[in-house]
């Protein structure tokens, strides 16, 4: 059996992976992988996430890169809009005639 | 005789994918880290999808000769029997699973076994390079149906090259250990390198009319390619070796006959079966 | 809502609770009672052993693969339950563990996986039934998870039950073209039902009474039936599939209740269940010792390429400073 020593010569970092469709607008989140570095995340991405699908966008960031928000923040940066009920466009009560709107 | 050697030629490309598919679908569950297992898994998948191509064609032409009136079409293979005249029609897996090693036409490197990681990228690196090269080649090929199968299969040798080549790179620069793998892999494989640009008479025919790759005009690129690749990897030829040949004529190694005998075996067992 | 460090523990574990009671998903960095992370990381890293250990009885039969149509989806199949180990293991990895610690958990035999596959693959049946019987049980159990209350998981099995869907339909295939085929196929087909059927209606646990554990992850929502449920299911839809191949399930007992109005099931030997869940089933050795080895042997590659990055690493570094 490896010890502590081989085990940690041989980790390989993880990396969270992001894949835009080939119709898509954003690039998404769609889970983790070990990689030696970028490149072979991506490659590895690309076999796993799209099974090598053409047109297919990646971006690959290393784990340790990635800053999250902390999530009892998330209610000081999201209730104000929930006071401005007016952006919404359920808001608005518009005749049914309407069209295209 | 033009039908048999257009078989002849098919079949030989149509087996060396099988068997290197084949060899490198043995890595599945077994592969050092998941994420590689499942990048030649995906290899493995591309390569049994164009030996697929090449058999289908190949047994359109054997049915389309037999159709034409006996003898011309011919029987593609002296080993075929149970393919005896009337309407037997030939398939894909008549082919794969049907032929006897003497008749499969693999040049002797994808057969060799996989030994160890190292050995295994070796073999696919020297392969997915003269594949490469190959391919850009028959996409002019006379034969439409061989251009056609060649324009989708250049693609995924493409990234079989890349592929294979960052990983003769990582092993031969990476650790003393590594190192010194990939120097046993390439002193076990470089004698198999060069069958890859010897031509087979049926080769030779159909290059004349421009159906088959010309093979000696893809050498030098291989070489250039190699070259570039052992350089980055530390890697250095070693001298020139007896080179083994055979394998297009239906000679091949030991290894072969192992190999065939575990994928033919339920084929073999219960003859003429739907799977 | 404020800040929950100046919250009492009760207070957010009620938010937590709430989140989980409106189906309102649980992310890596909310708080989570520790117990709930602890049950999640030993399931889903479960799971993930699973799908990996689980790729060895099938790839068993790729070089026997009995024409190239079957070898490629055969490949492909295993494929993807490399692929769905990798997701699950990457959904656990955001609970604050390693792949290489759960790896090394399985190889020293703390951590367990599914005892199905812990059983031989003898003939090529053994494809058609883990596909139809296997895949079936196991896809019963992961669906409703797509609803679990922990993200990843939840978005990991989303994916996964997507790609299995070819997963079942092909194991079913390859009993039905041999169900229609020879007498020795035919008797091939009978004779992998004959293995298979009782592993996978022990593939859903022990029964509910003797499952303590069982309604904390409901309350939870990691686990959305119970055992005895999703057996019933399973039992219910088999029995009627395999009508179409002209076969039957190995016990004598089956039998249409009009009462409960689903299908009565013999005795589960939950001795043999125990007995493989503890590693004394006919493969467990061989499943573990052929994992250990794929890892002990790869170390050197793994080594090799961090090695190398490691080294690019540097050149580029040097590159930058002497620009």
């Amino acid at each position: 059996m490896e010890n502590q020593n081989t085990e940690s010569r041989s980790s390989w970092p993880l990396w969270e992976i992001f894949i835009r469709s080939k119709q898509g607008l954003d690039h998404k989140h769609v889970g983790s992988l070990h990689a030696v570095d970028a490149a072979m995340a991506i490659e590895n991405a690309r076999d796993v996430y799209t099974r090598r699908m053409e047109g297919i966008s990646i971006w690959v960031v290393e784990s340790k890169y990635v800053h999250a928000s902390n999530p009892d923040e998330a209610a000081s940066f999201y209730d104000p809009a929930n006071d401005k009920v007016y952006r919404h466009p359920t808001f608005y009560q518009l005749p049914d005639e309407l069209t295209h709107m | 005789m033009e039908q048999k050697t257009l078989i002849d030629y098919t079949l030989h490309l149509a087996d060396n994918a099988l068997v290197l598919g084949h060899r490198n679908s043995e890595w599945t569950g077994h592969g050092p880290i998941l994420e590689q297992d499942i990048a030649l898994s995906n290899i493995a998948l591309d390569l049994i999808g164009q030996a697929r191509n090449f058999y289908q064609y190949a047994a359109r032409l054997r049915n389309e000769g037999v159709s034409l009136g006996g003898a011309r079409g011919g029987r593609m293979s002296e080993g075929v029997a149970a393919t005896g005249g009337g309407g037997v029609e030939v398939t894909e897996d008549t082919l794969a699973y049907l032929r006897d090693s003497w008749d499969y036409r693999n040049c002797l490197l994808v057969e060799q076994i996989n030994g160890d990681w190292a050995k295994t990228i070796l073999r696919l690196f020297f392969f997915s390079a003269y594949q490469y090269s190959f391919y850009q080649r028959l996409q002019q090929s006379r034969d439409r149906e061989l251009a056609a199968i060649a324009e989708k299969s250049y693609k995924e040798v493409t990234y079989h090259l890349r592929w294979s080549s960052e990983w003769v790179i990582r092993l031969g620069d990476g650790t003393e250990e590594s190192h010194r793998r990939m120097e046993e892999a390439l002193d076990q494989l470089w004698k198999f390198s060069g069958e890859l640009f010897v031509p087979a008479d049926y080769e030779k025919v159909l290059a004349e009319k421009g159906i088959a790759v010309d093979l000696t005009a893809i050498r030098s690129q291989w070489e250039e390619r190699v070259d570039a690749v052992f350089r980055q990897a530390g890697l250095t030829k070693p001298a020139a070796a007896w080179e083994q040949t055979g394998g297009k004529q239906g000679r091949h190694t030991e290894h072969l006959g192992y190999l065939l005998a575990e994928m033919q075996f339920l084929q073999r067992a219960y003859p003429g079966c739907e799977w | 809502m404020a800040n929950e460090s100046r919250m009492s523990f009760s207070e957010v574990e009620k938010i937590f609770q709430d989140k989980v009671d409106e189906d309102i998903r649980i992310e890596p960095k909310d708080w989570m009672p520790d117990a709930y992370r602890k049950t999640l990381v030993r399931q889903i890293s479960q799971h993930a052993h699973s799908e990996i250990v689980g790729m060895l009885p099938e790839a068993n039969w790729i070089t026997r693969a009995p024409s190239l149509k079957r070898k490629a989806t055969l490949i492909a199949k295993v494929q993807d339950e490399a692929g769905h180990g990798l997701y699950l293991y990457s959904a656990a990895e955001t609970l604050g563990t390693s792949r290489d610690e759960m790896v090394a958990q399985l190889h020293s035999g703390k951590a367990k996986y599914s005892s199905i596959f812990n059983y031989p693959t003898l003939t090529w049946a053994d494809m058609g039934a883990i596909g139809w019987l296997v895949d079936g049980a196991a896809i019963m159990n992961q669906v409703p998870l797509c609803r679990a209350s922990y993200g990843p998981y939840a978005r990991a099995m989303v994916r996964i039950c997507k790609e299995e869907s070819f997963h079942q339909r092909q194991g079913f295939e390859i009993l039905l073209v041999l169900s229609r085929g020879s007498e020795a196929q035919r008797r091939m087909c009978q004779d992998a039902i004959d293995r298979w059927w009782w592993p996978s209606v022990m593939m859903f646990g022990p029964s509910d009474d003797a499952s303590p554990n069982s309604e904390q992850s409901m309350r939870w929502k990691i686990k959305r039936f119970s055992n005895d449920e999703l057996r019933q299911k399973f039992i219910d839809v088999s029995v009627e599939q395999v009508k179409l191949l002209g076969m039957r399930l190995p016990d004598a007992d089956l039998k249409w209740n009009e009462e409960r109005q689903h299908y009565d099931f013999g005795v589960i030997d939950w001795e043999e269940f125990r007995n493989v869940i503890n590693g004394n089933g006919p493969c467990n050795k061989e499943r573990l010792a052929a994992r250990v080895q794929a890892h002990a042997e790869g170390a050197w590659v793994r080594e090799a390429a961090m090695a190398h990055a490691q080294k690019m690493a540097e050149e580029q570094k040097q590159g930058h400073e002497a620009a």
